[in-house]
């Protein structure tokens, strides 16, 4: 399929977009899943010879990678109008709670003028004709999907109309479309589901069509409530495990005691079999299933399992151990230089991966065919390594994706789909196969644990160079983003180091000017579970960051914003900074033991900045929290966003005032204590995500006006600025910069559930706690 | 096996299970009841939460064997019609601040707030800052912000 392109029609000065009418029964209308516009010119950044770490962003960044690796390969995304005066479209994406299926709906109800809450949105099965073109990540569905979206609903929108002049005999110039009804001068009007079958064409015929201008929206840069809102609040919303999928048992699996251990042997397989409610108990790669009439006894069953294991991957190892390993392969800051310098050192401790809803999935394998279900993010992978677990060609493997709850880089990953598969395929029968959330915390997918070690010269009002190491637990990117950037990466001017370290290259920005500045990354380490939480390496490279620049403002005499300020590079970012400064109050006077703390942080092609006021006087700080930490509280948030163009400024805001949750609890509370190779967090009373009581009472979230005609990324954005934020406040509250995330890693707040059996007992007490 | 009966959003069920089974399977996978969520099964995540005679309960910590035939248990799909309305004030409440993301903890969150509420009422005071801090259902996409601010709205309207 060729990539849809667009060119510059010279006499009205508008770029015209080609997409194709689909021969079909009802009106559909399709455009190529690439993005138009300097994004996808991968050749406009041949670069000229230039050191590999200086800032490849300046270059083409992880986005424009990504962009480009749709050219050759993209196939099409269809626009339906239906005879009911609907219209339909399948993302190509995993919703999991960033609000694409909105936006999506936005960019369709603009440019077919349609209202929104006649655009019906599914998310697309796999469909391996679009290779790399169905990966939810990198904050990259906006920019990639903006053009092509809008271009199918446009085509549709002027095959509309042309329909509808037939019908009503007017002229298509004398034609309005508004709110899904298309009228002419003299009063004739006619709905566009009524047109639906008569637009339909019985040959697949290409077309050109143009854009609506930016000027004239009046549904895209609009804030719009999230199209599933309705459903989320009644409860009607279905994710995996709510759905009704015949035959398909509640799944459960018995795991082992250090991460990645194996099942050596099981001494009561038949007596488990016999439990109340349990059909079936086996054997399988990663443990051994239960498969029962109730998850409640497959928890039991589970329990009641006497099993011998076999060491797991990170055997005996500890955080202290893991630390020593990535000290050892620490790269060199070189020569330390005869001017000034500002170092840090930082170590982040492992951070879980987990979303609420627990790792999960049905199947069904039959002898000749599988279906699966599941909330995936990369799920053309997913299907081929389903087929290949089963010995089953790919196209007899049919992928479902579902809507996830939440997933913050987890469900890249699709271990309960291959898991779901094997059990299935094992035992012959459908299974609804779930984690328990103390799975999801011992043998889940964390954030890996890393050091930052930074050294930054300056001479006078002058910063000469900023070096920063990065040394990382590996990162696993073997979900299919991984093999976009090694497909890609030859083209790249850092030759072949891998895709790691490109994607850390492509990521990291340095957006003050700090003279010549290097990134490096060094991975170590592939025994853990890990994988590209969001906004992956950037929370913690830019917490050590603006740490140093705090120091560095300290060491010149000058104020944190004040600094920042000079010294960022360009005028949208100093706007962000300068916003959040003057919403917040920067400055204000502040009673001891009380801070405030500024940050900035660019990526996806979006800038952003917080100021947050945290609280660290013992009172607070000590205050009592059954089954959780206090800490010190964050009291207020302020957050300034520009993403260029904001599609459902709303929508955008909640992904701020996410990040900003994420950004308090990687700075402040949560993380994974590793011990004896395992994980001691084993559920949410262990492991202290951000909750009501960590919250900023105070949360202003700033969308600065459009600076772009294209949208930027914004699902992970908010959390690095929002943690560094946090840090820098935390230091200025109690006069000691941290160097160890979160601050409370040190003290172990709960005390470790056992590992065997490997999930708790369910209480029986609920009655006790109504109220 | 032993039977159980009780209500369930104003319709009396009986179900045929082993009595120590945890209600909130006896909702999902026996009954098909699927708001209430899974997400740790030890009471502490929340996002199960729903009503036994109108107070917040965590049917992941309750066998089934404890309810009483007369007892009424009130799931999100249940909540609207106890105000006799077609949404009930809180839902509307977190409608207007557009409040859920991936939506997975939101009927917890929704059911644990009007119980909240309820109960400042019974004391005959307003919902505090520390009531908000109090409530324990985690959100993993970190909407507490605007739980907040619908909690509060949806409270003026109940």
């Amino acid at each position: 399929m060729t990539a849809p392109h667009d060119e510059l029609d010279e006499g009205i000065g508008r770029r015209r977009f080609f997409g194709y009418v689909l021969a079909a029964p009802t009106l559909v209308t399709a455009a190529g899943l690439v993005p138009a516009g300097p994004a996808a010119s991968p050749s406009a950044a041949e670069p000229p010879a230039r050191l590999p770490a200086q800032d490849l962003t300046e270059l083409i960044d992880l986005n424009d990678l990504m962009t480009a690796a749709a050219l050759p390969t993209s196939g099409l995304i269809s626009v339906e109008v239906r005879p009911d005066g609907t219209v339909s479209f399948a993302l190509p994406r995993a919703e999991v709670g960033q609000g694409i299926t909105t936006s999506t709906a936005m960019l369709i109800a603009e440019e077919l003028a349609v209202p929104l809450d006649r655009v019906r949105i599914t998310l697309a099965d796999a469909r391996p004709e679009l290779i790399f073109n169905q990966l939810t990540g990198g904050s990259n569905t906006t920019i990639a999907t903006y053009t092509p979206i809008r271009v199918a609903a446009a085509i549709a929108r002027q095959r509309l109309l042309e329909t509808a002049a037939a019908e009503l005999g007017s002229p298509v110039a004398g034609l309005t479309l508004k709110d899904g009804v298309i009228s002419d001068r003299s009063g004739g009007s006619v709905g566009i589901g009524a047109l639906a079958d008569k637009a339909a064409v019985a040959r697949t015929r290409q077309v050109s069509v143009e854009l609506a201008p930016r000027q004239s929206f009046t549904v895209i840069g609009r804030p719009h409530n999230r199209i599933d809102a309705l459903d989320a609040v009644t409860g009607r919303k279905k994710f995996t495990m709510d759905l009704d999928v015949p035959g398909a048992q509640p799944t459960m699996l018995c795991r082992p005691p250090t991460i990645n251990g194996k099942v050596g042997s099981v001494a009561n397989l038949a007596e488990v079999r016999a439990m109340p409610g349990v059909t079936d108990a086996v054997v399988v790669s990663t443990g051994v299933a239960v498969r029962a009439a109730t998850f409640g006894q497959c928890i039991d069953a589970v329990r009641a399992l006497r099993v011998t294991w076999k060491p797991g991957t990170a055997a005996g190892k500890s955080d202290e151990s893991v630390l020593g390993e990535l000290r050892a392969a620490e790269l060199p800051l070189g020569l330390r230089p005869p001017t000034p310098v500002v170092e840090g050192a930082f170590t982040f401790y492992f951070r879980s991966n987990s979303a609420l809803e627990p790792n999960c999935a049905i199947a069904d394998v039959r002898p000749d065919r599988a279906e699966i279900w599941s909330a995936l993010k990369s799920p053309i992978v997913a299907q081929q390594a389903v087929a290949v677990r089963l010995g089953l060609p790919p196209g007899k493997v049919t992928v479902h994706v579902t809507e996830g709850g939440g997933s913050f880089g987890r469900k890249l990953f699709f271990d309960a789909a291959l898991e779901a598969a094997e059990v299935s395929q094992k035992i012959g029968k459908p299974v609804k196969l779930m984690w328990h959330r103390a799975d999801d915390s011992r043998q889940g997918r964390t954030h890996p644990m890393a050091t930052s070690r930074v050294r930054a010269a300056y001479l006078g009002g002058t910063v000469l160079s900023y070096k920063q190491r990065h040394t990382s637990v590996a990162t696993d990117l073997g979900h299919g983003l991984g093999e976009i950037i090694t497909a890609l990466a030859a083209r790249l001017p850092v030759g072949d180091i891998g895709f790691s370290q490109t994607f850390f290259h492509l990521s990291q920005s340095m957006p003050y000017e700090f003279g010549a500045s290097s990134h490096l990354l060094s991975e170590t380490d592939k025994d853990f579970n890990t994988g590209s939480m969001r906004n992956v390496y950037s929370p913690d490279v830019a917490c050590a960051r603006e740490l140093i620049t705090d120091q560095l403002a300290a060491r010149m005499g000058k104020d944190p914003y004040r600094f920042r300020h000079d010294f960022l590079r360009d005028a949208r970012s100093r706007a962000a900074l300068a916003a959040v400064a003057e919403a917040g109050g920067w400055g204000r006077s502040m009673p001891a033991g009380t801070a405030q703390g500024i940050a900035f942080h660019s990526e996806y092609k979006s800038v952003s900045a917080a100021l947050v006021e945290i609280d660290c006087r013992p009172e607070t700080v000590n205050r009592p929290i059954r089954d959780g930490v206090a800490g010190p509280r964050v009291t207020k948030a302020v957050f300034a966003v520009d993403v260029g163009l904001a599609v459902n400024p709303r929508g955008l805001e909640a992904q701020m005032m996410g990040g900003i949750m994420d950004g308090i609890a990687l700075a402040l509370t949560s993380s994974l204590h590793l011990r004896d190779g395992y994980f001691l967090e084993a559920s949410w009373d262990n492991y202290f995500y951000t909750r009501q009581w960590n919250t900023p009472p105070e949360l202003r979230i700033i969308v600065l006006p459009s600076t772009s005609d294209e949208p930027g990324g914004a699902g992970e954005l908010g959390v690095a600025a929002s943690m560094a934020a946090v840090a820098c406040a935390y230091g200025r509250a109690t006069g000691t910069m941290p160097t160890s995330f979160p601050i409370n890693h040190g003290t172990l707040s709960f005390t470790p559930k056992p590992t065997v059996p490997p999930v708790p007992p369910s209480p029986a007490d609920g009655l006790d706690h109504a109220r | 096996m032993p039977e159980y009966t009780f209500r369930v959003n104003g319709e009396q069920v009986t179900v045929d299970v082993p009595g120590d089974v945890r209600l909130l399977w006896v909702l999902r996978d026996i009954l098909g009841i699927t708001g209430p969520k899974y997400g740790c099964g030890i009471n502490v995540c929340k996002a199960c939460t729903s009503h036994l005679n109108g107070k917040a309960v965590n049917p992941c910590a309750i066998p089934v064997e404890a309810l009483q035939a007369s007892d009424e248990v009130t799931t999100i799909e249940g909540l609207a019609a106890t105000s006799g309305q077609e949404l009930h004030p809180m839902q509307r409440a977190w409608l207007e601040h557009d409040v859920a993301q991936c939506g997975y903890c939101q009927p917890g969150q929704i059911m644990a707030a009007v119980a909240l509420v309820r109960r400042a009422a019974a004391e005959g005071r307003a919902i505090t800052d520390d009531d908000l801090d109090g409530l324990r259902n985690i959100c993993r996409c970190g909407t507490y912000f605007r739980i907040r601010e619908a909690v509060r709205a949806g409270a003026a309207d109940m």
